[in-house]
């Protein structure tokens, strides 16, 4: 995903696949036009894999490119992957095309930035890939615009390093499918869910917590219970855990609810954020319910991190019995009432799958408040989806409220209802403050 | 055709007018498979923009400096008040407020949703029935509708669930159900939502009512009382009784609006395209005058563009649909002299006035909460719900108390009862008294049609783009304004049930003209109405033109005399009623849906 390497190891965070083949001449790829339906399964699987959330950017022509990525070694744009001979990957062969999706390594032999999630894109299968390679050759339109990669200080201007850590972290792709192959599962669903989300959906990407040296712990649900345990923030926002915790991550969770998040970006128990929302948006909404269900069997598979023992969240009436009594005496709670209450409601439950719930929401709960913050300060859009046509749009407090309002407003939604998450400080506060990019928020705003 | 207009590619329908009826139009014609341009004279508009919190909610801005309304300074109306007057322009908002922009009315209306009463929709068959033609004053141009209530109900039943429309039936299928209105017809069905919780004045005005022995109900709110998802499955929130609807977007996704409501879908819809700031010049017919090839219109960069398609179906605002019939020769224009034609015939307000009740000073009637559709009323001299033999009058008017949230400005302007001074402490505390502890209740009555009241060209005025204004020649009426005094003198007693210390009762005055400095509603209706005689309707029962088969006219011009009600749920289940006959008779064969 998107903005994976701003945190962490700050030498090597600053990536972005670069396809692009210029001043390179090879014979172009094979164009025999392959069957309709082979590209039309190719489509599906460039969605499955999200492949647009990064290559093409709001509005612009689909796969072009040219999304900015600000990081601290510079800028970086998303290259072109359209079949253009010379803007895009039109020269690839179908093997040089595996080779980048799965290994990261160029047409000339150079390493990929590691943003291009090819640790998880080694699994895919062959099937798959052929039927993607088919789909970017013939049933994506070629743009001939290139996409100039100049933005990007040095050392990370090179490609060396790059390889090095390569070959040091990114797994084998044949090692990879063999070990995929090998493993058992209690159902085909469980196997299909594991496929799409270690493989072709990359969710570890963001959900699963990296090394210093920028790689993700767990690649798979063998390596241990790390794999999609939480991410590290990106952009403000804190990737949550997606194993069985209870409190932050899926445990209540149902099928269902997962089923109905991946298609529409709302579910009774909350509402997509952050680059989520573009994961939901290019990619999950065009799944097949029967792949959404497998994904969503395949994660309740993962156990929870904490203790069984740990408690459950459970409701607490205490704070929706003090603001009914007109009692604002708790940290934060007279902000709560006037800026959140009209939409979150006093008792905190929300108007689901409208306005989300605050209690007893994983987001809220979770350890790393920055997510809970960041939205707070700038609102946050719930997009549109073909089975939800309505967004909605929450407004960003960053104008009204200082530092020490939104660490009072996040510090009651945290402990109120049985949240019991810990407080946040005005610092917190400015840091995801100064955190806050000049894109945000988004230029085009919905229109319902 | 202009010469110099640039021709666009061709489309089946073109829709002028991006309101609730336009809206609905477009949707249903794009389910029908047909490609649709809608033309709005105003700016594009959304939840996240006009309606973003908090800075929606500014009364100045939405109240006072009339936000989401039309741009006199473009074009407007001219008023006069009888045939002997010159008439002048409407140049600063007041008695009514024109919208402007995609959502149109139904952006900035309050979210009363009523049905059509039965006996409404054939009011002269049913005055002639009960009391005899001699009933009739002489000059009153009173109609039937051509469509009765048992033909509309699926169509009221689709706008509701569009809606979101809260309230409680009285019968559905014939069986008493609930607690609604005991005067209203049987429904196919409850209504999608529950009622709103009654305001505390609409609570002590549903308790004196009953104890006077009426009928009070909840009024029927497109201001969702839950969270809702209609049909087209897009999602409402729930109203929070904030006030901001009348004059505003709303925040919370609350009240209904095409743009919250209809649009989502369509705009995502492959065969739909949405131009805003186009401003229709005139619809286009060929040689023969007998068929619309397309219509004119000036684009956001000022251009003249012509756009051809093979319907056009107009769904601006009552008067502007009216005026678009007569700047574009589609209609015999009325002629009221000789008694003759039918575009601008038959124009029509409504019979509104106000009283206020001032309660006991230890109690606060929290005049600041409220949900626009919200409120108790009763029906009790509406319509044909009561004997008008002995009264000599036609018409009713419900009386509610819909308290739609008094704002600050709005509170000051009010003041203190008659008589209080207008400046100094004691307009201060006249005002203080009045914002705290009165109530108000309306009488929210029909106005009738009478032939020498009428909208036509003016010969004097033109707008920005060098067009005639459109004449409004109105005046109130003998009939009327007695009506207005029955009703109203009834509130008295439920004042006295309420414990009234004071009461005003709004009353209209005989000889006193329309006076456009006052607000007194945007429910303008007819000039262009529906009816089965070509003779006194400018559209069939289909609300298609007689005289270009074409061209359909959605909207409360439609409506051949006044009504006690607000209009919109009426122009909606209308919209959905020519939507349905265009997509069953008319698209298979197309030409005049009734001879």
């Amino acid at each position: 995903m998107r903005g994976v390497w701003k945190s962490g190891l700050r030498p090597l965070a600053a990536a972005l696949l670069v396809l692009s083949a210029f001043g390179i001449q090879a014979a172009r790829a094979q164009d025999a036009a392959p069957q309709a339906e082979l590209v039309t399964r190719g489509e599906y699987v460039a969605e499955a894999a999200d492949c647009a959330a990064c290559h093409t950017v709001p509005g612009g022509a689909p796969f072009a490119g040219g999304m900015a990525f600000h990081l601290p070694t510079g800028t970086l744009y998303a290259p072109n992957i359209t079949p253009d001979a010379n803007a895009g990957i039109g020269q690839y062969s179908e093997a040089e095309f595996i080779r980048a999706i799965r290994q990261g390594i160029r047409r000339d032999g150079a390493t990929l930035y590691p943003a291009m999630p090819y640790p998880s894109y080694a699994r895919m299968t062959d099937e798959d890939l052929h039927a993607l390679y088919a789909y970017f050759m013939h049933g994506v339109r070629p743009v001939s615009t290139p996409v100039v990669q100049d933005g990007m200080h040095w050392p990370l201007s090179m490609r060396w390093p790059l390889t090095v850590w390569r070959r040091l972290f990114a797994p084998d792709p044949a090692v990879t499918l063999q070990g995929a192959t090998a493993r058992t599962f209690p159902d085909p669903v469980v196997a299909r869910g594991a496929y799409l989300v270690e493989g072709p959906g990359h969710c570890g990407a963001c959900h699963t917590p990296r090394a210093v040296t920028m790689q993700e712990k767990a690649l798979t649900a063998e390596d241990g219970p790390l794999y999609l345990s939480g991410g590290g923030s990106v952009d403000g926002w804190r990737p949550v855990s997606l194993r069985g915790e209870n409190r932050t991550g899926l445990g209540r969770w149902s099928e269902q609810d997962i089923v109905r998040f991946l298609a529409t970006g709302r579910m009774p128990l909350g509402a997509a954020f952050g680059g989520m929302t573009d994961a939901i948006n290019h990619g999950t909404q065009h799944m097949t319910a029967d792949d959404q269900l497998a994904i969503a069997r395949y994660l309740k598979t993962l156990s929870p991190t904490t203790p069984a023992q740990a408690p459950g969240w459970a409701y607490d009436p205490a704070a929706t019995n003090a603001l009914r009594a007109g009692d604002v005496s708790a940290r934060g709670a007279r902000h709560y009432v006037d800026s959140c209450a009209a939409c979150h409601r006093t008792d905190g439950r929300g108007y689901p799958t409208t306005f989300p719930p605050l209690a007893g929401n994983p987001v809220v709960m979770d350890p790393t408040p920055d997510s809970l913050i960041r939205i707070v300060l700038e609102g946050n859009t719930l997009r549109a989806t073909k089975q939800a046509p309505s967004a909605f749009v929450m407004p960003g407090f960053a104008a009204r409220m200082d530092d020490a309002a939104v660490a009072d407003t996040v510090s009651f939604i945290r402990a109120a209802w049985g949240n019991d998450a810990p407080a946040v400080g005005a610092a917190d506060v400015a840091r995801i403050r100064r955190s806050l990019s000049p894109e945000h928020p988004p230029a085009s705003l919905p229109m319902n | 055709m202009s010469d110099d207009a640039r021709r666009l590619k061709p489309v089946d329908v073109v829709v002028v007018g991006g309101g609730w009826a336009g809206s609905i139009m477009a949707k249903e014609m794009t389910e029908a498979g047909r490609t649709v341009v809608m033309l709005e004279r105003g700016p594009d508009r959304s939840t996240a923009g006009e309606g973003a919190y908090p800075a929606s909610i500014d009364e100045l801005e939405g109240n006072f400096r009339y936000k989401l309304f039309q741009d006199l300074s473009k074009s407007t109306v001219t008023i006069r008040n009888n045939a002997s007057q010159t008439a002048l322009p409407y140049r600063r908002m007041a008695a009514f407020l024109p919208g402007e922009g995609v959502g149109g009315a139904g952006l900035h209306w309050s979210g009363v949703h009523f049905r059509m009463p039965p006996d409404d929709l054939r009011l002269r068959s049913r005055v002639i029935e009960k009391y005899g033609a001699k009933f009739i004053p002489e000059g009153m141009n009173l109609q039937d509708y051509g469509v009765t209530y048992e033909e509309l109900e699926p169509f009221f039943d689709k706008a509701e669930k569009v809606f979101g429309t809260s309230g409680e039936a009285y019968k559905v299928n014939g069986q008493v159900v609930g607690q609604g209105n005991v005067f209203s017809p049987s429904r196919s069905d409850h209504f999608p939502l529950p009622p709103l919780k009654d305001v505390y004045t609409a609570h002590l005005f549903r308790k004196a009512a009953a104890e006077v022995g009426f009928h009070p109900y909840s009024l029927p709110a497109a201001n969702a009382s839950q969270q809702y998802t209609n049909p087209y499955g897009v999602q409402m929130g729930p109203c929070n009784f904030c006030g901001y609807c009348s004059g505003y977007a709303c925040y919370m996704y609350s009240k209904a609006s095409p743009n919250v409501n209809i649009l989502p879908v369509l705009r995502r819809h492959p065969l739909f395209e949405l131009r805003a700031n186009c401003h229709v010049l005139r619809v286009e017919r060929d040689s023969t005058g007998k068929r619309a090839t397309g219509v004119t219109y000036t684009d956001a960069e000022g251009k003249v563009v012509t756009q051809p398609a093979e319907m056009v179906i107009l769904t601006a605002f009552q008067f502007h649909n009216v005026r678009l019939m007569l700047l574009s020769g589609i209609g015999k224009p009325y002629d009221p002299v000789r008694n003759e034609g039918v575009v601008g015939r038959n124009f029509v307000y409504q019979n509104v006035t106000t009283s206020v009740v001032w309660l006991d000073p230890k109690v606060e009637t929290n005049q600041y909460i409220g949900a626009g559709g919200g409120g108790v009323a009763f029906d009790d001299f509406n319509s044909e719900n009561f004997d008008h033999g002995p009264l000599g009058f036609v018409g009713g008017s419900p009386v509610w108390v819909n308290q739609a949230g008094v704002k600050a400005i709005a509170g000051a302007h009010s003041g203190g009862p008659p008589g209080t001074p207008r400046w100094g402490s004691a307009w201060k505390a006249g005002m203080i008294d009045t914002y705290r502890h009165s109530l108000r209740i309306d009488a929210h009555g029909a106005n009738m049609a009478y032939r020498d009241v009428y909208l036509d060209l003016d010969p004097t005025w033109k707008d920005a783009y060098g067009q005639p204004l459109l004449r409004m020649t109105f005046d109130w009426k003998d009939n009327d304004i007695r009506m207005n005094r029955y009703v109203v003198d009834k509130i008295g007693n439920v004042a006295k049930a309420m414990g009234a210390r004071n009461v005003h009762l709004g009353m209209r005055e005989f000889g006193k003209p329309f006076d456009t400095r006052q607000y007194q509603t945007t429910h303008l209706g007819g000039g262009a109405v529906m009816g089965t005689d070509p003779q006194t309707s400018a559209l069939n029962r289909y609300m298609q033109s007689w005289d270009v088969h074409n061209v359909f006219v959605i909207g409360a011009n439609a409506f051949p005399q006044g009504t006690g009600y607000n209009p919109t749920g009426m122009v909606a289940a209308l919209a959905y009623w020519a939507a349905y006959h265009i997509r069953t008779t008319y698209l298979a064969h197309p030409g005049p849906l009734a001879g």
